[in-house]
């Protein structure tokens, strides 16, 4: 187990005050909210400063935390000292509203983890939670239905095109008979239809928390996400790629073979078109009632003169051409 | 010998045609229903007339509501504050899709 500083992930002193952790977590918390930064391992980084946070904003976690000692390292193997906890009552209060268990570190789940994570709430809890099982016993045939569940699944752009079949696994915070958190894990097979669409969601009826009595099981959404593809790229349901275009190509017109994610296509550059020229195919973004429309944007590539032929021949259009490219700039 | 077969879950998209009533988004998105009536309120979500029992919401509000709800759990942000966040939000996947369109 790795050891976390949870005053170094949120920049603070070991003697900050609450006030203090409560600004560090917010301005960072911004910074790194996974709704407004989409950079790659912003979700995580937001993860770690949830997890700080929970523990140092609560008076009791963090005084059982600061009993651990300061000469911990973040990332250094980590072994609790002996009875650590000991004599240390948690109330097992401090509900996030909706953040789960599986969301912290090996080193909090054996922390503060399970029953002290007072994580109880029917938004981690999912099935019936323990004041619904409470109300269901004291009341002949009560049937409760599930919780609907959420979750978050990246895909390809060609799932997008095409539809997709993926086993899916998910951790399910579930309450014990005892009101305990523990968590299962499942795996879901699930057939994804082609035209899903960066933030939409995919509902799987009755695949969330299972309903009591006769209440029918919640359903599951997935939100979606189109992991970013090295040459196209998604906004919505329409598409751009840069296709390179030799100058004479642009400026004389030319057909060309482009490969798209449902199959290569011809197209057609019409002659005396500039860097940058945007050119639609109608309805060959990601399909879908409509579909969306493909952007190929003309990146014009030089040739290189590196040879004295190829210098020869540059000195022969500059000689042809009266070309100024920065005219504009003198008027 | 034959391998077993492996059935698949269908699922379905929650696109523009998909509608909730406030009871369904309330359920499906974990938010109360004082939250829900609050944030269309402040214009957050909607617009909606008429009696919140009629209200029926599009696809794209289950993903706004879940947003509000999580900006409210980390940041205990008020209702205008949600539809203001919300604007902004839109507004910066537009730039963000206009500077993917360079």
């Amino acid at each position: 187990m790795k050891y976390r500083d949870y005053y170094e992930i949120l920049g603070l002193p070991r003697d900050a005050t609450q006030d203090a952790i409560k600004r560090a977590y917010r301005k960072l918390a911004r910074k790194y909210h996974p709704d407004l930064n989409k950079n790659n391992g912003a979700e995580d980084h937001f993860k770690e400063l949830g997890e700080a946070y929970k523990v140092l904003k609560d008076t009791e976690k963090r005084t059982a935390y600061d009993r651990m000692g300061s000469s911990w390292r973040d990332g250094q193997d980590f072994q609790p000292p002996p009875q650590w906890d000991e004599n240390f009552e948690f109330t097992g209060k401090g509900n996030d509203g909706g953040r789960t268990t599986t969301d912290f570190s090996e080193f909090f789940e054996a922390m503060f983890g399970r029953d002290r994570a007072g994580d109880h709430s029917r938004q981690a809890g999912g099935n019936a939670t323990a004041s619904d099982l409470e109300g269901a016993y004291s009341g002949a045939q009560c049937s409760i239905p599930g919780q609907d569940h959420h979750a978050r699944i990246t895909i390809d752009l060609d799932d997008a095109y095409h539809g997709a079949q993926r086993a899916i696994s998910l951790d399910t915070p579930m309450l014990d008979a005892q009101g305990h958190v523990a968590v299962q894990s499942r795996t879901l097979n699930v057939s994804i239809p082609k035209g899903m669409r960066s933030g939409q969601h995919l509902r799987l009826p009755a695949q969330g928390g299972a309903g009591f009595g006769e209440g029918r099981a919640g359903d599951l959404y997935l939100e979606i996400t189109i992991r970013d593809h090295p040459r196209f790229r998604v906004d919505g349901r329409n598409v751009t790629l840069d296709v390179p275009v030799a100058p004479w190509e642009a400026a004389l017109g030319a057909s060309i073979q482009v490969p798209l994610p449902d199959g290569a296509v011809e197209m057609t550059i019409p002659p005396d078109s500039g860097g940058g020229r945007r050119l639609r195919l109608r309805g060959r973004g990601i399909p879908g009632n409509p579909p969306g429309d493909l952007y190929a944007v003309l990146k014009i590539a030089l040739p290189p003169a590196d040879s004295e032929r190829s210098k020869a021949t540059w000195n022969t259009m500059r000689q042809a051409f009266d070309f100024d490219p920065r005219a504009d700039f003198y008027r | 010998m034959n391998e077993p077969s492996t059935s698949w879950i269908e699922g379905y998209i929650v696109d523009d045609d998909s509608e909730f009533t406030l009871t369904g988004l309330c359920r499906a998105t974990g938010a109360s229903e004082e939250q829900v009536v609050l944030w269309v309120s402040e214009g957050a979500l909607g617009p909606h007339e008429g009696a919140p029992s009629a209200w029926r919401f599009k696809g794209l509000s289950l993903c706004h509501t879940r947003i509000a709800l999580r900006l409210v759990n980390e940041f205990e942000i008020n209702a205008p504050g949600i539809a203001l966040a919300l604007d902004l939000l839109e507004e910066i996947d537009l730039l963000r899709a206009r500077v993917g369109r360079l």
